[in-house]
């Protein structure tokens, strides 16, 4: 799957077109910027005035013993001091949150733009991966927001600073001082290529050894039962091996740039004693102007050193950045109209006419279906497996859109419809059970406020759960573990189904609802939301035939398409594949009766 | 600081990579130290050319400035080359110590119990995995080298500056102890509010996992709202612990270059005026003022590192809390390595059973003799215990009460990679990887065999679907099993056991989603593939279990019935009641 790239993605380090996107996150806080831009230009300029200070100490008061003159220029060195923390502070302080607050706003509107997403966007992207999107991609912008951007700024303002001095002083001096850079410019320049590739590498395989933990904890039970433990090791060895050698491929990178600086640091300061030793002798520089290109030297290795650093911020950001808009630009969304239908009073009538689907496109999964359903009727589905009976449910409340024909609610197009109303309407147990860390109550209510604890407690005991709830040590606020990992299958399912319940909808809708469940539970269930579903529409779909059996219509489906459609009694008259399935179920019955 | 012995195993590993890294750092900060002594010279030298001594040899003075000039930049290539050495053996090494860990901790993981996947939430364990491990390398590879960096610059550096002036030593060094402790305090709280940070970062992490994965249930209770609302929550949370925290970091940088700052204008005004009075060259202020150069960094590190060292700790500490999870089931003692094979004879001896001491008893006094190559059929109400009864045979959770016993051998004594290997159980929660379709069947086996698929599949009743998927078995398969219908994962998860031709095969309600139709293919399938083999079918079907050799029914944990279809039909009891509520009211009124 090319999806699979996508945490390999690297980019550049940058890249106008997402950094223009990024800056439109800027924008709300562009008072931060230019104040801390203000502030910097400021702050860069303390720095390298001191060893001209020192300069002017040694060559004017120290070489001339003027004791005064020391203690004054002693006195502006601390003030530059305390004035330069001061700004620092306030400085770091306002770029924090300046990126503190665009992270916030990026986190939430993707979070926000992700429950948006359709399922279709679900069905094909790991939950992993997504989750790394809100959480560590944005994260990584974080660094570039509060100290990448403005920290570049104030890098280069020293360096400015730092030339501004230096060629005031002694522009010769400072051409030989310079004469290095050259060297460093090529030498960064390599050092960013190679380490981009390590870098490239890195993150790839950290990506994949976090994808197979992340999937192996979840299915530790299959590696264990099927005693995997040794291939799934050897497996989990050369992820492992390959993110080692990728990080220790990057390691000699570094290893040969950073002292390479510092030796380029002390060739300049080097050549500096030798030319500007030479200088001195015939009487054109004095010793303190020597003093402080020395300590300039160090000042501006030092954020030279400090950009290749910050380039990594950039690349991870920028990659990260990447990824987000791509998410962002995802835009598998379910359409709401722009001016909804209005429901008024919900009667609760279907009707699918013509309707084709497909998950994928031209494979078709539904076809040509048509059927209708009344207000307050009970409709079964039934069919072999994968015949396309979720897929229907999928269809109605607008998981997924169809391809062709129209689906009508209460007479009404569903497409233009508020989907979020249409969906308030209609309750699911859905096939596949999810429960919430949190507690029973939470799992049923799902934190809604509207519904009490009345009837959360009354929902558990229509299904029947409320016996095996109150015996758990805290009874409806015992903690339900991630995926209900501590209840047995039927339980969860019980739960489910108390949800839909406590949501008293017009439309019920149970796909396979009891699947799990036993006989009797199942059959204490049915006759229970007898008297809730008077009135109330609903489509049941269950392999147990027992368990529709009354429904008022059944809709037997098979591979995509209708092929009969009746009550109970007129598909058995038919004997056709109801009946079939029917005879399949009931063989010893039929036994009896012939015996 | 205990946690962290437990590294000197891997630690010791490495020795000598170790003992040569430490060694490259001493090298290098010999001859690193070397060159504000060559700049001292230097400008002692030119220092003559304003001395009141009025005749002095030039060139004399030049050669000594070239020298030095020459002498900075060799020390500056040694030191730069030892540096880089440093790199290639510590830093080497600490990805190498984190490598084993992560290695020895997945050996670990894998071989843990059940019970603590489900105590413990996916994004915890991935935690340890990730954050705790890096933070353990952090202090096996820049802890290690900054430390031993530290202290022997600092020793050199110290002495030397002695050698030079005594009192203005003392007088400079006298901030460093200032900055040390402070970068040291503030660095303790700093970690307090980071680790806060943390807790609500994992919570935000946790959050969007929950509301990613329940999404459907989201949607369908238009719950979107709910969602974003708490995630905001949350996130605002976690920018004002962000702000805690940076409310006190912005202090770090600021006051530290004002400590620092404040020794190197001692260094100026006081060795100023100690030239002024003629104590001191010219040349030796320059030393100072490029000695303190060297100091402060490593003052810096020092608090930095003392920080990363009780991060690592405590890392440490969390790590060793998993590394010390037992594995409750494995091999031990009383495993009798002889039993290479297993015939499929199964047979509980008064077995009871529980999950937590304190909750009640699933299972009480269970017996029951499967005999090889019989079908048991088990059925009872939701949550009474029969998915745990099987998940006891394969040892997915050991028994404390009772034995059970397979071909007369206690399943404790069996090695536990025999047992699993030959029983082939279906769990009743379907979980596939994402993998193409083929590659989830074959997984049990060794082998990448096209027709062992195929075979397989057929069985399962797999073969039909999967001809209507255009890639066929190569279809990729969603997170899960997202893509395929409820009764297709069910078959696949069949098939994967099936393919590893088990001698005891238990399906936990393997069939919850498939119609009868195909269910009474597989079950067909199964009796003439499966002949001779033990299996165990769990279901609330009577049309699934009725042909078995004999039904258990299980209430309240207690085996109440058991025999064949008929004779529970006729005995009246749990079986015969949910077999007359299978039945259709209709065809009942018939028959009366
Ligand atoms: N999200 C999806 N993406 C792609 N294909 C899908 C998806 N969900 C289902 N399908 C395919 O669509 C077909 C119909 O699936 P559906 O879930 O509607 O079947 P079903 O009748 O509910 O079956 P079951 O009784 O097994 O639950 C199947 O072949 C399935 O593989
Ligand atoms: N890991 C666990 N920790 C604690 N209690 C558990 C755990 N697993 C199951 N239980 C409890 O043990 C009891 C028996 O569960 P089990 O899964 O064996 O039931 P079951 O008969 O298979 O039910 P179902 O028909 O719903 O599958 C239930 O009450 C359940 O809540
Ligand atoms: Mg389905
Ligand atoms: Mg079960």
């Amino acid at each position: 799957m090319t999806e699979n790239r996508e945490d390999e993605i690297l980019g550049k380090a940058y890249d106008s077109n997402l950094m223009k996107r990024l800056l439109s996150y800027v924008k709300p806080y562009a008072r931060y910027v230019v104040f801390a831009i203000l502030l910097n230009i400021v702050v860069a300029a303390l720095g390298p005035v001191r060893p001209y200070l020192t300069k002017i100490a040694i060559d004017d008061y120290i070489v001339e013993s003027n004791f005064n003159g020391l203690l004054l220029i002693g006195l502006l060195l601390v003030a530059s001091l305390i004035f330069q923390a001061v700004i620092q502070y306030f400085l770091t302080y306002y770029t924090q949150l300046m990126g503190q607050k665009i992270i916030y706003d990026l986190r939430t509107k993707l979070f926000n733009h992700i429950q948006k997403l359709a399922l279709r966007f679900f069905d094909r992207t790991p939950i992993g991966r997504t989750v790394t999107r809100v959480t560590n991609d944005i994260e990584s912008l974080n660094e570039l927001f509060s100290s990448g951007i403005v920290m570049v700024f104030s890098d280069i303002f020293i360096i400015l600073w730092i030339l501004v001095f230096m060629f005031f002083m002694s522009w010769e001096l400072s051409l030989v001082a310079l004469s290095v850079l050259p060297v460093l410019v090529y030498a960064t320049f390599l050092f960013r290529r190679k380490v981009r590739d390590a870098y490239r590498d890195v993150r790839k395989h950290l990506a994949r050894l976090n994808s197979y933990m992340q999937e192996h904890i979840g299915g530790m039970n299959v590696v264990q039962i099927f005693t995997k433990e040794n291939e799934e090791l050897q497996k989990f060895s050369k992820i492992n091996t390959d993110h080692k050698q990728a990080n220790i491929n990057s390691i000699f990178y570094y290893a040969v740039f950073y002292p390479f600086v510092e030796i380029l640091s002390s060739a300049a300061v080097a050549l500096i004693i030798w030319y500007g030793g030479g200088n001195v002798i015939q009487g054109t520089l004095t010793i303190g102007v020597l003093f402080a290109f020395i300590q300039y030297t160090e000042m501006f290795f030092r954020p030279v050193r400090d950009l290749s650093e910050k380039y990594n911020i950039m690349q991870t950001a920028m990659a990260s950045s990447e990824r987000i808009f791509k998410l962002f630009d995802d835009n598998t969304m379910i359409q709401n109209p722009e001016h909804p239908e209005r429901l008024n009073k919900v009667k609760g009538k279907i009707e699918f006419q013509n309707v084709w689907f497909a998950y994928n496109p031209e494979e078709y999964v539904l076809k040509d279906v048509s059927f209708k359903i009344n207000p307050g009727e009970t409709v079964a589905i039934v069919g072999h497996t994968g015949a396309g009976k979720t897929s229907i449910i999928n269809i109605l409340t607008r998981f997924y859109d169809i391809q062709k024909g129209s689906i009508l609610f209460d007479g009404l197009n569903i497409a233009a419809l508020d989907k979020r109303e249409l969906r308030k309407h209609i309750s699911i147990v859905l096939q596949d059970v999810y429960l919430f860390a949190g507690t029973i109550k939470t799992n049923i209510s799902l934190n809604s406020p509207d519904i009490s604890e009345e009837r959360i407690v009354e929902a558990a005991r229509t299904v029947g759960a409320y016996d095996f709830i109150s015996k758990l040590s805290d009874g409806f606020d015992s903690e339900v573990k991630e995926k209900g990992a501590t209840l047995s299958v039927g339980q969860k399912q019980l739960i489910s189904f108390a949800r839909a319940l406590a949501y008293d909808p017009k439309i019920l809708i149970l796909d396979e609802a009891t699947s799990s469940v036993d006989t009797e539970t199942e059959k204490l269930i049915q006759q229970a939301i007898l008297k809730l579903l008077k009135g109330r529409t609903s489509i049941v779909i269950a392999h147990r035939l027992s368990t529709i059996q009354n429904s008022d219509k059944i809709i037997v489906m098979h591979k995509g398409e209708i092929k009969e459609m009746g009550t109970h009694r007129e598909l058995l008259a038919k004997r056709d594949i109801y009946f079939k399935l029917y005879q399949l179920q009931y063989k010893d019955q039929e036994i009896t009766k012939t015996a | 600081m205990g946690s962290l012995l437990q590294l000197n195993k891997y630690l010791f590993r490495y020795k000598t990579k170790l003992v040569l890294g430490i060694s490259f750092i001493l090298v290098s900060n010999a001859a690193g130290v070397l060159i504000p002594l060559f700049i001292k010279d230097a400008i002692d030298g030119l220092r003559t050319v304003f001395s009141n001594i009025t005749v002095y040899d030039s060139a004399k003075v030049y050669d000594i400035v070239l020298n030095n000039g020459i002498l900075i930049f060799i020390a500056a290539v040694v030191s730069g080359f030892f540096r880089f050495l440093i790199r290639q053996t510590i830093i080497v090494v600490s990805r190498e110590i984190e490598y084993d860990i992560r290695q020895d901790f997945w050996t670990h993981i894998q071989r843990l119990p059940l019970r603590f996947f489900q105590n413990n939430s996916t994004g915890n364990i991935m935690a340890h995995a990730t954050n705790d491990i890096g933070a353990v390398r952090m202090y096996v590879g820049p802890a290690v080298m900054y430390s031993i960096d530290t202290i022997s610059t600092f020793i050199i550096v110290i002495a030397l500056m002695i050698t030079i002036n005594i009192p203005l030593t003392i007088y400079t060094l006298l901030p460093l102890p200032i900055l040390s402790f402070f970068v040291y305090k503030l660095s303790k709280r700093i970690h307090k509010k980071f680790t806060l940070i943390q807790e609500k970062f994992s919570e935000l992490t946790t959050k969007a996992q929950e509301s990613f994965s329940g999404i459907r249930v989201i949607k369908s209770y238009v719950k979107e709202q709910n969602e974003v609302d708490a995630f905001n929550k949350l996130s605002n949370e976690y920018l004002i612990r962000n702000m805690d925290k940076v409310k006190i970091q912005a202090l770090f940088m600021p006051l530290l270059y004002l400590i620092a700052g404040t020794s190197v204008i001692i260094v100026i005004i006081l060795g100023g005026s100690m030239v002024i009075n003629g104590t001191l060259s010219l040349g030796e202020i320059t030393a100072f003022v490029v000695f303190l150069g060297y100091l402060i960094w490593p003052t810096i590190a020092f608090g930095w590192v003392a920080n990363i060292i009780q991060q690592a700790d405590a890392s440490m500490k969390r790590l060793d809390k998993i590394m010390n999870e037992k594995y409750e089931i494995e091999d031990s003692a009383k495993t009798d390595f002889s039993i290479t094979d297993i015939n499929g004879e199964i047979e509980f001896e008064n077995v009871s059973f529980k999950y937590n001491d304190g909750s009640d008893y699933v299972l009480r006094n269970i017996n029951l003799k499967i005999p090889c190559g019989s079908t048991i059929a088990i059925i009872g109400h939701t949550g009474e215990g029969k998915s745990t009864m099987v998940n006891l045979i394969a040892r997915l959770y050991d028994i404390k009460e009772g034995t059970i016993k397979i071909d007369g051998n206690p399943i404790n004594t069996i090695p536990l990679k025999i047992l699993r290997k030959s029983i082939g159980l279906v769990p009743q929660e379907t979980f596939l990887f994402s993998e193409t379709l083929a590659n989830n069947i074959l997984y049990g086996v060794n082998q990448k065999d096209k027709e062992l698929v195929k075979k397989y599949s057929s069985v399962a009743m797999l073969d039909k679907d999967v001809d209507d998927f255009p890639n066929g078995y190569d279809t990729m398969i969603g997170e899960r099993g997202i893509t395929l219908s409820g009764g297709q994962k069910q078959r696949t998860c069949l098939a994967r056991a099936l393919a590893v031709e088990p001698r005891v095969l238990i399906l936990d309600d393997s069939f919850s989603a498939i119609d009868t139709g195909t269910e009474e293919g597989i079950l067909k399938n199964l009796s003439s593939y499966f002949a001779g083999r033990t299996s165990i079918l769990i279901s609330h079907r009577i049309s699934t279990i009725r042909n078995a050799d004999k039904i258990i029914v299980l209430d309240k944990g207690r085996i109440v019935e058991e025999g064949l279809h008929d004779e529970l039909v006729a005995l009246g009891g749990i079986y015969a009641d949910i077999h007359l509520k299978q039945l259709l009211e209709e065809e009942l009124e018939e028959i009366n």
